[in-house]
């Protein structure tokens, strides 16, 4: 099937197979590595993206669904050189360790200030149910969530 | 981790949909339970017909008294709908308790309630809701009510061909309350057990109760003996938990790694203690 | 250049942000499922669905005929391949031999049977379902006691983990044939290790091969191997004479990596009635899985030497029995047999503690070794580096508000609540090691290069992934020097950059490879000063600031002049050579031992048996810190997967040997919303096995975690006589308890 997908801004046109998983078109077609297979049973969150302005486990989409869909990745955050505050947050409060699962981490973090601005810690907490990450504890995320969210309060 | 071949259609009208359907196609929504199955090589459907792509199936609206859910409706959708916190509650809460944030923002009512999966939120809240299930085929339509919807693990009314248009629910007044209690299983975030209440108290009695049990056994289903044992009640706290200790009358309970049989029935009656409790308080 | 300003910022100590975290928050970071290359193949596994079974026959017909397919390999067709090593020697130590496909018998659900290689990934995929295997299946044992006789004492279980890394194992292999070259990227915490090892395996020379661990997306020991699939993606590569890659599914990686933990012990504890320890005995059974693999003899010998904990007693008696069973070798997760032995032997005093009436804080303050006594030797035949033991625990127990909360909780039991206050002390055996107590070698390796620029490029053997020493090596280095960090470069993980090296596991990248690299800069240093001295023409200099400074005259020459003199090399210091380049590989004296201690606080559910954590109080003493941010991190992270085992990670298989929590929808690890607040604090009583003073951290909140929670569950419902519980606490297991003892 052709299908046209933009990404960070770009239009991608390819012919795929209906069983291509987004996030493999993100990757392979895209050339956008930074989206990471996790467990590929949408437990984990390491592939998630922004579809639409949601964000979404792309390990669990075929790339057909997303026909049209305008999807940004960890890669189309920052822009001239300057990072995206969410980014700027992760880095400041050591919100990484292995760097696997960061890419959606920080996607569903955007998510969350996205639908609110000023979360308490436990809404961080509820908001990132769908990523695991191995390292960190979670707990320096939530604080980068928090610093996000105070930055653009301010 | 990669599926079988399949065909795939985003059909431009119901009619095409259905038109598919009828020829063994299968249906797909959001896809967070048929993707993964599929993935694993547990499901391997040969064409599958994308529902989202019917974007007049995606909407919430209230009609005669009634609030009407399209099948593609996210569980975002339903969760952050303004229409529905006020006036069906229980759905939002249930809505919010579904999976995880990427998850409630791919996945639908429909899919879902239509995957029947034993242990999935929504069944609960349908059940006590009295949901009605607007079931389309390709000559006709028919509407269903809960307790007949929801058959067995992973069964519906659904008949080769039909798809679940849409979902009814009832606008309660404001002497009724509600409330969705769940143990989450650690894993999955699925309900290890989850009670719906609902709830109306009239001149300090329990005029009438509805309560929906999910994650207990192989199909959602409703509490009828607890609810009759309510009914008239002053809902003291003994009347509550003598109520509800009945939830589990007669049900063959589910047993798994994450839950025995003994313990999920236990942790219905609390639960269903607790979401009683919870709807009554909410009674404004 | 003669301004002698001196640069007065250090950097050692401080909360400084990482310097690999670019690369990894805008989605740049290379692991090795990203490595692409022209012509690359994609290798699927095919693996036994069977714990125990005989292969009657493998049919590859099909698969072999399937679109873009290329080959297909069974164990047959492996010719010339040696087996996947076990890297403990032992006395009469039984290593099965390990073939790298299974031949005529599968000992383990997801035994690798065959792999089939195709042009692309979805294609290899779809072939190996057309691979006919005809298998007789036979009785499984996937239960490490039922091969054994019943004993009677303290049982005390550390279930089976799934370590779980982020990143599922990857290999891509690229044969240069000839050059007779392999490349092999895999994704590894000891990447020379796997070129020695695998190279031997497959018959290569060790200098035509090269690894590559490229970004690792955490290992926690699981990546601390040798794995069947890392000389088999090389050894395709080089029959097919293309690059393959072979990327695990998260499915294998919970079926087919190593899995941690494994241990049922049974222990006995003496004391006199004051509470003095006198001695404490074990039998251990380690649940071994099909084969040793590198490490699995190990794991329970590090529980036996941390059998005396913190305590002074020098009885000390193990017994180690040892199981193959049809399930995944059991091998190294954080910790490593130390979280097992610091269980056990928490819950034994907590036992204890309350067989004797006493206080769980007083029968450890009592016991300690003291801090007079180091260094001191332990009857397992260690020698504790340094220790001031009762420093954290009475720091935590004033944090926690231990008196108050004792009195809380007489109140919550006339009420019939459930309240816990769990402490456990625990101490670890890390910077891992000296090299005769080590199978491979306990050194660690560091180049220093400045080149002629003046810029700084370390090397470190270590291989860190994740831990940060991109930045804390950096902040060591531009101490030392006088530069600042964006001066310096820290490279690692490709044994064609770096010089031989052992590893990041065991807490051991910075005590031990960021000690050669200290040693590495100390050589540096003399030499820059020679240089210095010989270009200020005076014998009387200081290196300070990035400057070598003549004392007399207050001249100075630059670093980067000072640089550029050894290479252009016009003229030399007598009996010096060109270039500034120093590389130490440094043997550690001993190993260094951590301590600390965690208070948990707990409310338990009364109704659903559901455990909430109040809170959690973690006083870690690693020595020096050289970044808070990160060992804080450290500690953090380690509590969470302490926390998973005491409360939701089992790995559980079925009587027929199947695992029947193999994914992450049956799998519980902690999740955000699941954790708590975890308030970290430390003492720091500096090592003095290595010159930086450090002792490590990496593993210290996993070990110091799960006895802090137990032992807090068991606090909240010691009134109805519960003496013990079993790992994971789940809700179940205490509702059982409630409903039974009340």
């Amino acid at each position: 099937m052709d299908i046209t997908l933009t990404i960070n801004g770009k239009s991608y046109s390819q012919d795929v197979e209906p069983r291509l998983l987004l996030i493999h078109f993100v990757r392979d077609v895209a050339g956008l590595t930074g989206t990471h297979m996790g467990c590929e049973t949408s437990l984990c969150g390491a592939c998630t993206v922004e579809l639409n302005g949601k964000a979404i486990k792309s390990c669990t989409m075929f790339a057909v669904q997303a026909k049209g869909a305008d999807i940004v990745t960890v890669e189309g955050l920052a822009s001239d050189g300057k990072l995206d505050p969410m980014q700027e947050a992760f880095w400041n409060e050591h919100g990484l360790q292995c760097g696997f699962c960061t890419p959606g981490m920080i996607m569903a973090s955007k998510q969350i200030l996205d639908r609110n601005p000023a979360p308490t810690e436990d809404e961080i907490r509820h908001g990132l149910e769908g990523n695991v990450c191995r390292c960190t504890g979670y707990q320096h995320i939530v604080n980068a969530v928090k610093a996000a969210a105070a930055g653009a309060g301010k | 981790m990669i599926a079988q071949k399949f065909e795939y259609t985003a059909p431009k009208s119901l009619d095409e949909a259905l038109h598919l359907l009828a020829s063994g196609a299968k249906p797909i929504a959001g896809g967070m339970s048929l993707i993964p199955m599929m993935k694993l090589r547990l499901a391997a459907p040969e064409h599958l017909v994308d529902l989202r792509a019917l974007k007049d199936l995606s909407y919430i609206r209230e009609a005669g008294g009634q609030l009407h859910i399209g099948a593609t409706a996210s569980h975002y959708d339903v969760e952050s709908s303004a229409l529905l916190r006020q006036k069906c509650p229980l759905l939002t809460e249930t809505a919010a308790a579904i999976g995880d944030v990427q998850v409630r923002n791919m996945g639908t009512i429909g899919g879902s309630v239509a995957h029947a999966d034993p242990a999935a939120d929504y069944p609960a809240a349908l059940q006590a809701l009295e949901a009605k299930f607007v079931l389309q085929g390709a000559k006709s339509e028919r509407v269903v009510g809960a307790t007949d919807f929801f058959v067995d693990a992973f069964t519906t009314a659904l008949e080769p061909g039909e798809i679940l248009r849409e979902v009814i629910v009832p606008i309660d007044d404001a002497r009724t309350g509600t409330s969705y209690q769940k143990m989450a299983q650690p894993a999955s975030g699925f309900a290890i057990v989850g009670v719906a209440a609902r709830v109306r108290q009239n001149a300090g009695k329990i005029s009438f109760a509805r309560l929906g049990i999910t994650g207990l056994s192989n199909r959602a289903y409703r509490a009828s003996a607890s609810e009759k044992a309510l009914e008239g009640k002053s809902s003291t706290p003994a009347d509550i938990q003598s109520a509800a200790a009945l939830v589990a009358q007669g049900i063959d309970a589910n047993s798994d790694l994450h839950a025995s049989a003994d313990y999920r029935r236990h942790l219905a009656v609390v639960h269903a203690s607790r979401a009683l409790k919870t709807a009554l308080s909410r009674i404004a | 250049m003669a301004t002698t300003t001196v640069k007065t910022e250090t950097f050692v100590g401080k909360r400084i942000r990482r310097r690999e975290d670019p690369r990894l928050i805008t989605g740049t970071a290379t692991y090795v499922e990203d490595v692409q290359m022209p012509g690359m193949h994609y290798a699927v596994i095919l693996r036994s669905p069977h714990a125990a079974a005989r292969i009657r026959s493998i049919d590859t017909k099909q698969a072999v005929a399937a679109p873009g397919v290329v080959c297909v390999f069974t164990g047959k067709d492996i010719k010339g391949v040696g087996a996947v090593p076990c890297g403990i020697a032992m006395p009469d130590l039984r290593v099965p031999p390990h073939t790298i496909l299974a031949t005529d018998r599968v000992y383990f659900v997801g035994h690798p049977i065959a792999v089939v290689v195709a042009r692309d990934r979805y294609l290899a995929r779809d072939a190996a379902d057309l691979i006919e295997v005809d298998y007789q299946v036979l009785p499984a044992v996937a239960d490490p006691e039922k091969a054994l006789a019943k004993v009677v004492k303290q049982r005390i279980v550390s279930q089976r983990l799934v370590p779980m890394a982020m990143e599922t194992r990857g290999v891509v292999a690229e044969w240069h044939g000839a050059d007779r070259q392999l490349n092999l990227y895999t994704s590894t915490q000891i990447p020379h290790l796997v070129r020695t090892l695998v190279a031997g395996m497959l018959g290569l020379e060790e200098n035509r091969m090269r690894v590559i661990a490229p970004e690792v997306g955490g290992g926690f020991g699981s990546k601390l191997n040798v794995y069947a699939e890392e000389a088999l993606t090389g050894y395709v590569s080089m029959k097919i004479q293309k690059p393959v890659k072979w990327i695990e599914s998260r499915r294998e990686n919970f079926t087919c990596t190593i899995h941690g933990r494994g241990h049922v012990d049974f222990y006995e504890i003496a004391a006199k009635r004051d509470g003095t320890i006198l001695g404490i005995k074990l039998k251990l059974i380690q649940d071994v899985g099909a084969y040793h693999q590198l490490l699995t003899p190990l794991i329970p010998q590090l529980s036996v030497l941390m059998m005396p904990g913190l305590y002074n007693t020098q009885n000390i008696r193990a017994d180690i029995v040892g199981v193959f069973t049809n399930c995944v070798p059991t091998d190294a997760y954080r910790g490593a047999g130390r979280p097992e032995a610091t269980h056990g032997i928490e819950r034994m005093v907590d036992m204890l503690a309350a067989e004797l009436q006493m206080d769980p804080a007083e029968i450890r303050l009592k016991n300690f070794v003291t801090k007079d006594k180091f260094p001191y030797p332990t009857a397992t035949g260690l020698v504790y580096d340094s220790g001031d033991y009762a420093t954290p625990l009475k720091k935590a127990l004033d944090l926690v508000g231990y008196h108050k909360l004792r009195q809380e909780q007489a109140d919550a039991r006339k009420q019939s609540k459930y309240m816990g206050i769990g402490i456990s002390t625990y101490g670890e055996i890390c910077a891992i090691g000296p090299s005769p107590a080590t199978p491979a070698g306990g050194w660690e390796s560091a180049t220093v290069k400045i080149e002629p620029s003046g810029k700084v490029t370390i090397m470190t053997g270590a291989c860190p992934h994740g831990q940060g020493e991109e930045t804390t090596f950096a902040q060591i280095a531009a101490d030392e020097l006088g530069v600042g960090l964006d001066d310096i470069l820290v490279l690692r993980g490709d044994t064609a950059v770096v010089q031989y090296g052992i590893g990041t596991f065991g807490s051991r990248a910075t005590a031990v490879g960021g000690s050669a690299l200290y040693y590495a800069l100390q050589d540096l240093k003399a030499k820059i000063k020679k240089f210095g001295a010989m270009l200020l023409e005076s014998e009387d200099v200081t290196l300070t600031g990035g400057k070598v400074i003549c004392n007399k005259t207050g001249n100075s020459k630059s670093l980067q002049e000072i640089a550029g003199a050894t290479y252009r090399a016009l003229k030399l210091p007598p009996n010096t050579e060109p270039g500034l380049m120093a590389t130490r590989f440094w043997e550690p004296p001993n190993f260094t031992f951590p301590f600390g201690a965690h208070i948990v606080v707990t409310d338990i559910d009364g109704e659903t048996g559901q455990i909430k954590i109040r809170r959690y109080v973690a006083v870690d003493d690693c020595g020096n810190i050289l970044n808070p941010l990160i060992v804080d991190g450290q500690v953090h992270g380690g509590v969470a997967q302490g926390l998973g085992q005491a409360l939701w990670e089992q790995a559980v298989y079925d009587d027929n040997g199947q695992l029947i929590t193999g994914e992450l929808m049956d799998y519980a690890v902690p999740r955000s919303h699941m954790m708590p607040w975890i308030e970290s604090h430390h003492t720091c009583t500096p090592s003095p096995v290595n010159p930086l003073g450090v002792k490590g951290v990496g593993e210290a909140g996993t070990i110091g975690c799960s006895p802090a929670v137990v032992n807090s569950v068991v606090d909240a419902l010691s009134p109805l006589g519960v003496r013990h519980i079993d790992m994971p606490l789940t809700p179940e297991k205490i509702w059982k308890l409630l409903a039974t003892k009340n």
